[in-house]
């Protein structure tokens, strides 16, 4: 086990004028670990993870990540330029709406080569094989390599858009309810090859949903939020068993039972 | 001193613990389902925990497995060597002990999508680094030996029958040998033949050294396995 934290987060607030977006969360990130965020809608999941991956500046505290180079440093310290650096290969970044993170001008190998070429690749060829080994990797069919995402159902681009976020290998990835607005039977196949590369990659992701179905799946552990704030933390199996907070029994017991 | 420190044959050692329930939408009702348990398991014994229904035994299992949160008291593992806490560690500790140390064999299969028999069987060695095709024999072993039909080693359980779908569950359980090992009612509903298995590789494991803890409702099993009784009085009165 790897005794430095990849990511450390300390008494992280964001305000919205006098409106509290997300206040006071701490917490430390692991390599390997899978975080997963839950809450209502309006509950400062995603405001969080906006702040955490370089979207958002927080209105205070700190976001010290683990780089490879260069030891620990603040992402709100570091410049601009340096904190899109690192969102290109460092950090993966997976949005709900498949569209957001991908070019829909653009044919899906070179959605997913694309990360490769911003970070020095030149060679087509070298690029073409990597983009065809993430699309296998995410099972999308090779063959459709040079078709624009709007061909593809929600959860192939949603697919595409993970594929284009792993080429560069990075150690941390976000992702703002990745298997949200798909059918479930979709959600279900989505969900277990995530689990599947997760491991495979031992990469560090933290994950926001409301889906507590998704956490149960993948994360490790759980920071339940509402209204800006965490309200209980621990091991995912533990708070979704046994929650302690009105909140969090709330939340479990609105589960509809399948 | 705790014992555990001092003996180095005991694995788990549970000081005064205690467990409440508090309803938060039943107006803060609490249900005091434990107090006051103590006790210790050594290696190669299997400590059967006895009681009326509804006397905790299963809360029990699950506070030692980390799955529930106690309100009070100590739960000393030997996780690689050390009596380690498990009261308060940190969720990356709980799962190093739960990957390493300590196994749950539970009545019900959480089942993943998608994942079929063998890896399922397969991913707690795989993910101790064992290599995979000794994963795979011992995998292919265990599943014979708990009489779960060669065809359907490529699919998921979702759709097996109950009783397939808990001896697959009780092969990825049992697959590692697990230092101390924690058994809610591993035997329930299984016929007479698919019994017998489980219940020789439970005896196996105890022969080994592993230290067990489990709940078995039925006398034949019970007689098979424990080496020793543990007694729950019925519930407290809620306060």
């Amino acid at each position: 086990m790897t005794e430095i934290p990849l990511l450390e987060v300390e008494s992280l607030t964001r305000r919205y004028g006098r409106r509290i977006g997300c206040q006071d969360v701490a917490f430390t990130l692991w390599p390997g670990e899978v975080l997963g965020i839950v809450g209502e809608s309006g509950s400062g999941k995603t405001t969080l993870l906006n702040c955490l991956s370089g979207q958002l500046p927080p209105s205070e505290g700190r976001v010290s990540y683990l780089t490879r180079d260069r030891g620990a440093v603040d992402i709100w310290e570091i410049s601009e330029a340096q904190r899109r650096l690192l969102l290109r290969t460092d950090w993966g970044l997976v949005h709900q709406t498949p569209s957001e993170g991908l070019r829909m001008g653009v044919s899906a190998g070179a959605n997913v080569g694309e990360r490769l070429m911003a970070v020095g690749a030149r060679n087509y060829g070298e690029i073409r094989t990597e983009a065809l080994h993430w699309l296998d990797a995410l099972e999308v069919d090779r063959g459709r390599v040079d078709e624009f995402p709007d061909a593809f159902s929600g959860g192939m681009r949603q697919r595409l858009q993970i594929a284009r976020n792993l080429v560069t290998r990075p150690r941390l990835v976000f992702m703002d309810e990745p298997t949200g607005g798909l059918d479930v039977s979709v959600q279900a196949r989505l969900l277990d090859l995530i689990r599947r590369l997760v491991s495979e990659l031992s990469l560090s992701c933290v994950i926001v949903t409301h889906d507590l179905g998704v956490v149960r799946l993948l994360a490790h552990r759980l920071l339940v939020m509402r209204q800006g704030e965490v309200v209980e933390a621990g091991l995912t199996d533990q708070v979704l068993d046994d929650p302690q907070h009105p909140y969090t029994q709330m939340l479990v017991s609105s589960i509809l039972p399948v | 001193m705790t014992a555990i420190s001092q003996d180095p044959s005991i694995m788990m050692e549970v000081k005064d613990l205690a467990k409440t329930f508090t309803l938060h939408a039943q107006g803060g009702t609490e249900i005091r389902a434990l107090r006051g348990i103590d006790l210790e398991v050594r290696k190669g014994e299997c400590l059967v925990l006895a009681g009326p229904s509804g006397a905790g035994k299963s809360t029990l299992l699950r506070c030692l497995y980390g799955n529930y949160l106690p309100q009070a008291g100590s739960i000393l593992i030997r996780h690689e060597g050390e009596p380690t806490e498990m009261i308060g560690a940190e969720p990356r500790s709980i799962l190093a002990m739960r990957r390493r140390t300590l196994g749950f064999v539970s009545q019900f299969l959480r089942a993943i999508p998608r994942v079929p028999t063998l890896e399922l069987v397969m991913e707690p060695l795989l993910s101790q680094t064992v290599p995979k095709d000794e994963a795979e024999s011992r995998s292919v072993s265990i599943l014979r030996h708990l009489n779960v039909p060669e065809h359907l080693w490529g699919l998921a359980p979702a759709t097996f029958s109950g009783g397939e779908q808990q001896r697959v569950n009780i092969a990825r359980a049992m697959i590692f040998e697990y230092p101390i090992m924690l058994l809610d009612e591993p035997t329930a509903s299984l016929d007479q033949e698919n019994r017998e298995a489980v219940l020789d590789l439970i005896a196996s494991a105890r022969d080994r050294g592993a230290a067990m803890i489990g709940i078995f409702h039925d006398q034949g099993a019970r007689e098979a396995v424990a080496t020793g009784v543990f007694t729950l009085s019925s519930r407290k009165e809620a306060a």
